[in-house]
């Protein structure tokens, strides 16, 4: 299918979003690399993390594609205030638990996401969506057992767990943002919409969370993690790129 | 990665009295055919003991080794390098996996070597003792360091442990990636902006005596290992494994025009071998007996991960499960 | 006063200064498990190595990028190490003639030459 000008801009915010989101949470998850809480699933993080680097490479990949500069300059090169990520995804990496919790709900996200664009008609996005199907699997697989034994673990994890939980849960509604541009997504048949994509996402968080004690916190301000997609961000994400392209800044011109 | 230096306990006790001789005798003959021991053969006891020194030393270097090309891991330039360099501090971590299971097989737990490692009992590699102190380093790194620990395990694949040299031939094929990915990275360096040709020959100049030291002490002064050898533990004397590293990558880095940090450094046409300055073997007994400039910072994070880990491991705990000796 | 590392990662982590070699206070052993792996179809599963987890359901989590990131693998089992069975070594010997019995194999039945002798005949 052709879109037209309108529904292109549309379709680049939406693909920039999802790229700037896999990509901060990927530079954040690959800091356990080396330091998890045992080999074994230090191994299975990495890779997961590696995952979400990739996933937002073949994103930026798509942008280069539609006329913007090439993947390395879109991840490395743009200001904080270009950025289209969460808050969630900036904050960082804390204990495990906080870890966790925040991939579990990051993840779900993204695997009802690219479930829902399967049948995009950007064909670019539903080429990725399934290819990219089993990495996600995998993903959302890790994070239920994860979540569902700690939750149901020791007094100790119970409670950390439900901290995590009240702390992220909040930040987490922050993926959701609707943008400027849902109307022309929905009716051009590229993507349902932030709206869908959260009461999807909820049931299945609910599903889960309710095989465990943990309880959803209230929220009384959905839109309390709200500005990422617009670039208003938090602390922690100037650090997280001035960190990030410390090398690459060396010389952008280079070839590393 | 790992590159042999390997600190054995003297083997004075080895042909003790007390080994049955003819288990012994049958034990000797079974390796010197090129038979594999395996974890429930009989072995004598000193076999035993060294074995699970040298593999829990490997493995408590690959962790270890994770950390300093892990000190660049948030920083990579680029996807490419950014994803390269997660796999690979990644395949250390796995590394250490294989390994520290394949020592379990002879009987110690995992838990109690990492332990040994932090409370500053067991030994590691002493490379890893020095910082990456720009991303050029991790290049270097990648490329000679991991270089020289192929020729190591090149060797160990070999030996007579059945599990060590299993997880040995897979690290191998591993570390073919790491040696590839890190020439790849050194090789863009060298042939980059004079910035980045003189990061990559300053980080050269750094790491070029680390890894003079890499392959141990001189044979000439290092303790016997004569049985060691007979019961192949030990595969290679060290400075065969330097001559060797000397031969195969010594021209590689004079291809780009690098210089080595070693006036000395010369391939004598008489004896076929390499002409080096030695090595300061004073610095590696310092750095290796605690005083090198990054051993309390590795210990320490090592000490780190484990705490924090601590939670999430007794959360999973049965109090009926009994921790059982892994097969093979 | 914490490590100030290169890694900022260990900066972040505020690590004490001083040198802490007591031992850990506690330590827990998770189960270990073997891990089976089967490259593709029709093939065997083969074992490829052992790992730590809790139960087999996290097995199997953990086995799945330990033992399968980076080889060909479309199915893996996990078995609790303590659930397996095997020969002892003082049983090895029941092993001994088993290659000696060449009344069932195809290498003991050479009829040609008899059949040569008889053609000639």
């Amino acid at each position: 299918m052709k879109h037209n000008t309108e529904q292109i801009t549309a379709i680049k915010d939406l693909i920039f979003r999802m790229a700037d989101d896999q990509l901060i949470l990927g530079h954040r998850n690959s800091e356990w690399t080396g330091l998890g809480p045992i080999l074994e699933e230090d191994i299975a993080f990495s890779s997961m993390a590696q995952d979400k680097l990739g996933h937002s490479q073949a994103l930026f990949q798509i942008l280069s594609r539609m006329g913007e500069t090439d993947p390395d300059s879109l991840a490395f090169g743009r200001k904080e205030n270009k950025m289209k990520c969460c808050h969630l995804v900036e904050y960082p990496i804390g204990e495990y638990d906080f870890s966790l919790m925040r991939h579990f709900l990051f993840d779900e996200s993204e695997a009802l996401r690219f479930d829902m664009l399967r049948n995009s008609s950007f064909e670019d996005l539903s080429h990725i969506a399934w290819k990219f199907r089993g990495e996600l699997k995998y993903h959302t697989m890790h994070a239920e057992v994860w979540i569902k034994q700690l939750s149901n673990g020791n007094d100790e994890s119970r409670v950390r767990m439900q901290n995590a939980l009240n702390e992220c849960y909040p930040l987490a509604l922050g993926l959701f943002e609707p943008s400027d541009f849902e109307d022309i997504l929905i009716e051009s048949d590229v993507f349902p919409g932030e709206k869908v994509l959260q009461e999807k996402w909820y049931e299945r968080v609910s599903m889960i969370l309710s095989k465990t004690d943990l309880i959803i916190p209230e929220v009384t301000d959905p839109a309390i993690a709200y500005g990422g997609r617009r670039g208003i961000h938090t602390e922690y994400l100037k650090p997280l790129l001035d960190e990030m392209t410390e090398v690459y800044n060396i010389d952008p011109s280079a070839e590393w | 990665m790992y590159g042999g230096g390997y600190i054995f306990e003297d083997p004075k006790n080895t042909e003790s009295a007390t080994e049955d001789s003819v288990k012994l005798r049958n034990f000797e003959e079974r390796i010197a055919a090129g038979e594999k021991i395996e974890p429930s053969d009989w072995m004598p006891a000193e076999y035993r003991k060294q074995l699970i020194r040298m593999i829990e030393q490997h493995a408590h270097s690959e962790i270890i080794g994770a950390l300093p090309e892990g000190t660049w891991i948030t920083r990579a330039p680029g996807f490419r390098r950014k994803l390269a360099l997660m796999a690979k501090v990644q395949d250390e971590v796995g590394h250490a996996q294989l390994l520290y299971s394949a020592a379990e097989t002879l009987g110690k737990p995992r838990e109690n070597m990492i332990n040994d490692l932090i409370t500053g009992k067991s030994k590691y590699s002493n490379v890893f003792n020095y910082p990456a102190v720009t991303w050029a380093d991790t290049a270097v790194i990648a490329w000679l360091i991991d270089a020289g620990a192929i020729i190591n395990q090149v060797a160990n694949s070999k030996g007579s442990y059945g599990p060590y040299c299993r997880a040995l031939e897979r690290i191998c094929v591993e570390e073919s990636f790491h040696l590839k990915y890190g020439h790849d990275n050194v090789v863009f360096l060298a042939t980059g902006t004079p910035k980045q040709r003189q990061m990559v020959q300053e980080a050269l100049n750094r790491w070029w005596p680390p890894i003079m030291h890499f392959f141990g002490p001189s044979d000439r002064i290092s303790v016997h290992t004569e049985t060691l050898m007979r019961w192949k533990v030990k595969m290679a004397s060290n400075d065969d494994m330097r001559q060797k590293f000397l031969d195969m990558y010594v021209p590689k880095i004079w291809e780009l025009k690098l210089t080595i940090p070693d006036p000395k450094l010369s391939k004598n046409k008489e004896t076929g071998l390499w002409d080096y300055t030695e090595p300061d073997w004073d610095e590696f007994k310092r750095v290796i007996n605690g005083d090198g400039p990054c051993n309390k910072e590795r210990l320490a994070v090592r000490r780190r991960a484990e705490e924090k880990g601590e939670w999430v491991r007794k959360a999973l705990m049965k109090p009926d499960e009994r921790y059982t000796v892994p097969l093979s | 006063m914490s490590i100030k590392s290169i890694d900022p990662r260990i900066t972040r982590e505020k690590l004490p200064e001083e040198n802490d070699i007591t031992p850990l206070k506690e330590i827990h052993h998770w189960q270990t498990y073997e891990v089976f792996h089967q490259a593709k179809t029709g093939d065997h599963h083969i074992h490829v190595g052992s790992l730590h987890a809790p139960n087999s359901e996290m097995a199997l989590i953990l086995a799945k990028e330990q033992y399968a990131r980076r080889y060909s693998c479309i199915n893996l089992w996990v078995v609790k190490t303590s659930d397996i069975c095997r020969t002892t070594n003082d049983e090895e010997e029941i092993f001994g003639t088993t290659p000696d019995k060449i009344y069932r194999e195809a290498g003991g039945y050479k009829v040609m030459d008899r059949i040569n002798k008889f053609k000639q005949k």
